[in-house]
C-alpha cells in the first residue's frame, strides 16, 4: 500500500548579502511523503524548485550539527525532522536566531566556537607526560562515566544558543553550549581543569547570567540537557565559595597487568610517532 | 570570512516573549523579570510618595488624594499579584539554581527526558500558589473593603 503524499506549503526565510538588504520570506508547495525529512524537502526544493536555495548540512544523520534550523518556530536539525511529524498543512524555515545569517538558512556559529574555546573544553592535568605517552589507563567507575556522560553527546549544533532568552539580549553572555561543556570536563573525574575554568565560568557573562530559561535543554536535539549541566556546574561553584567542596580524588593511573603473560606471537608496539 | 557583510539576527528583547514557540518555563523566566522590574518601580514610586509627608501635610494630603484614583487600586493589586507570582517562582529558581530539583545526569534514550520534565512538578505548583493567592487576595481587595 502507498500512502497519498501531502502538499505541504513552505516558508522560507531567504537572505543573500550580495543583494538584499534584509531577510524576506519565499513560499514553495512541495508534495511530501512520509518519513521525508525537512533536510530531503530542501533537497526536493532545491532539485525541482529552485537552485538557489542555502542551507548548511554534511551528515545528513544528526551527528555532525551542521542543519540546525528553526523549524517551525522551534530548533531544531534538519536531519532528523520529518516534516509530517511536525505539520500537515505549512512549515516555516527560518535561520537559527542569536546568530548572525551568512545567506539563506545558514547561521554563523563562530562566535559559539569562541565561547566554547574559551571555557576550555578538554582534559587539564599536570602529568602531561603521562598523558602524551601513556603507561598506563586513567582509572574511572561506570558510575563517574555516567556523571557527565549524557553531556558528551553535543554536536555544537547551535539548537540551544538559538533558544535561549539570555543571549537574545546579552550577546556577551557565554551561552548553554559552551557553558555545559565546562561541566562536562569538571565533572571528569579524570580532569583537573575546573580551577583553570573558574575565573571565566565566573567572569560578567558568565555562568550565574544563566536564569534557567531553560529552553535550550528542551529544544536540545541529542538530549544534551545543558540547562542541567549549568546548574550542577553553578551548585559546585556556590559550595566551593563556601568552602564546602568536597575535593575531588585525584584519579589513579591503573599499569600494565603485571601477572599477565604476553603471548609469544604478538609483536611489541610500533615506537611513538609524536 | 570578513569582507562577507552580515545579517544579524538577534532576537533582542522581543525574544523575551516571541521568536520562536517556546515551552512553558522560558515565559515564567520572562515574567520572573518583568514582575522583579514591576515591584521594583512600586518600591520606587512607594518611597516617593511616603516621603511627601517631609513636605507638611497640605502635600500629603494632595498626593494621597492623587493616589486615590481607581488606577492606582489596580496597580496596587497588580503589584500584589507580581509579587506572589515573583516571590513563589524566585523559591523554585533558587531550588533549581543551587542544583536541587534538575536531576542527576542520566543517559538520554529518545524520546528525551530533561531536567525541564524533573523540575516541571515545582513549575505546576507555583502557578498553582500563585493563582490561588491572586484569587483569595482579589477577592479581599476588591470586595471586602
Ligand atoms: C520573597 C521575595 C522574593 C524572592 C524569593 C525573590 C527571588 C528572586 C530570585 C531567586 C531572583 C533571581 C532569579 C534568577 O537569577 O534566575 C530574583 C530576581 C529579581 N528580583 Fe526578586 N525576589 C523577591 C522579592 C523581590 C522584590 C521585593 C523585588 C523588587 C524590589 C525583586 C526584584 C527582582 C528583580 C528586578 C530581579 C531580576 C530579574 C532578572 O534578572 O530576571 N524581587 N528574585
Ligand atoms: S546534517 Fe549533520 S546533523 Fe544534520
Amino acid at each position: 500500500m502507498t500512502e497519498k503524499a501531502t502538499q505541504i506549503r513552505f516558508h522560507i526565510r531567504r537572505f543573500n548579502p550580495e543583494t538584499d538588504t534584509a531577510p524576506s520570506w519565499q513560499e514553495y508547495q512541495l508534495d511530501v511523503d512520509p518519513g521525508m525529512t525537512v533536510l530531503d524537502g530542501l533537497h526536493q526544493l532545491k532539485h525541482t524548485q529552485d537552485m538557489t536555495l542555502v542551507w548548511r548540512y554534511s551528515c545528513r544523520m544528526g551527528v555532525c550539527g551542521s542543519c540546525g534550523m528553526l523549524i517551525n518556530g522551534r530548533p531544531g536539525l534538519a536531519c532528523n525532522t520529518q516534516i509530517l511529524h511536525v505539520t500537515r498543512t505549512a512549515l516555516t524555515l527560518a535561520p537559527l536566531p542569536n546568530f548572525p545569517i551568512i545567506r539563506d538558512l545558514v547561521p554563523d556559529l563562530t562566535e559559539q566556537f569562541l565561547k566554547h574555546r574559551e571555557l576550555k573544553p578538554y582534559m587539564i592535568r599536570p602529568d602531561t607526560s603521562e598523558m602524551q605517552h601513556p603507561t598506563g589507563e586513567y582509572y574511572q567507575t561506570p558510575d563517574d562515566l555516567l556523571d557527565y556522560l549524557q553531556f558528551t553527546y553535543c554536536i555544537k549544533c547551535g539548537c540551544c544558543m538559538a533558544a535561549c532568552p539570555t543571549l537574545a539580549t546579552d550577546p556577551e553572555y557565554a551561552g548553554p553550549q559552551p557553558l555545559a561543556q565546562a561541566y562536562r570536563y569538571s565533572r571528569d573525574s579524570r580532569d583537573m581543569g575546573y580551577a583553570d575554568r573558574k575565573p571565566s565560568l565566573t567572569a560578567d557573562h558568565g555562568i550565574f547570567s544563566c536564569h534557567y530559561g531553560s529552553e535550550c535543554s528542551s529544544v536540545c536535539p541529542k538530549g544534551v540537557d545543558p540547562a542541567r549541566a549549568i546548574q550542577l556546574m553553578k551548585r559546585q561553584l556556590v559550595l566551593d565559595y563556601f568552602k564546602l567542596l568536597r575535593k575531588k580524588p585525584p584519579c589513579k593511573t591503573l599499569g600494565p597487568n603485571e601477572h599477565a603473560e604476553r603471548k609469544a606471537n604478538i609483536p611489541a608496539a610500533p615506537p611513538y610517532t609524536v | 570570512m570578513n569582507d562577507i557583510k552580515q545579517q544579524g539576527n538577534r532576537l533582542g528583547i522581543i525574544g523575551w516573549l516571541t521568536g520562536g514557540r517556546w515551552g512553558f518555563e522560558r515565559y515564567m523566566y520572562s515574567l520572573h523579570r518583568i514582575t522583579g522590574l514591576g515591584i521594583l518601580s512600586y518600591f520606587l514610586l512607594h518611597i516617593f510618595v511616603t516621603s511627601s509627608r517631609l513636605f507638611g501635610a497640605r502635600t500629603w494630603e494632595l498626593v494621597m488624594g492623587a493616589v486615590a484614583n481607581p488606577v492606582f487600586k489596580l496597580g496596587e493589586f497588580a503589584v500584589f499579584a507580581a509579587f506572589a507570582f515573583h516571590m513563589l517562582n524566585g523559591l523554585r529558581l533558587i531550588l533549581i539554581e543551587f542544583g536541587f530539583a534538575v536531576g542527576k545526569a542520566e543517559e538520554p534514550v529518545y524520546p528525551y527526558r530533561s531536567s525541564v520534565n524533573t523540575q516541571r512538578p515545582l513549575s505546576v505548583i507555583v502557578i498553582i500558589l500563585a493563582a490561588v493567592i491572586v484569587c483569595v487576595g482579589g477577592y479581599r481587595f476588591f470586595f471586602m473593603h
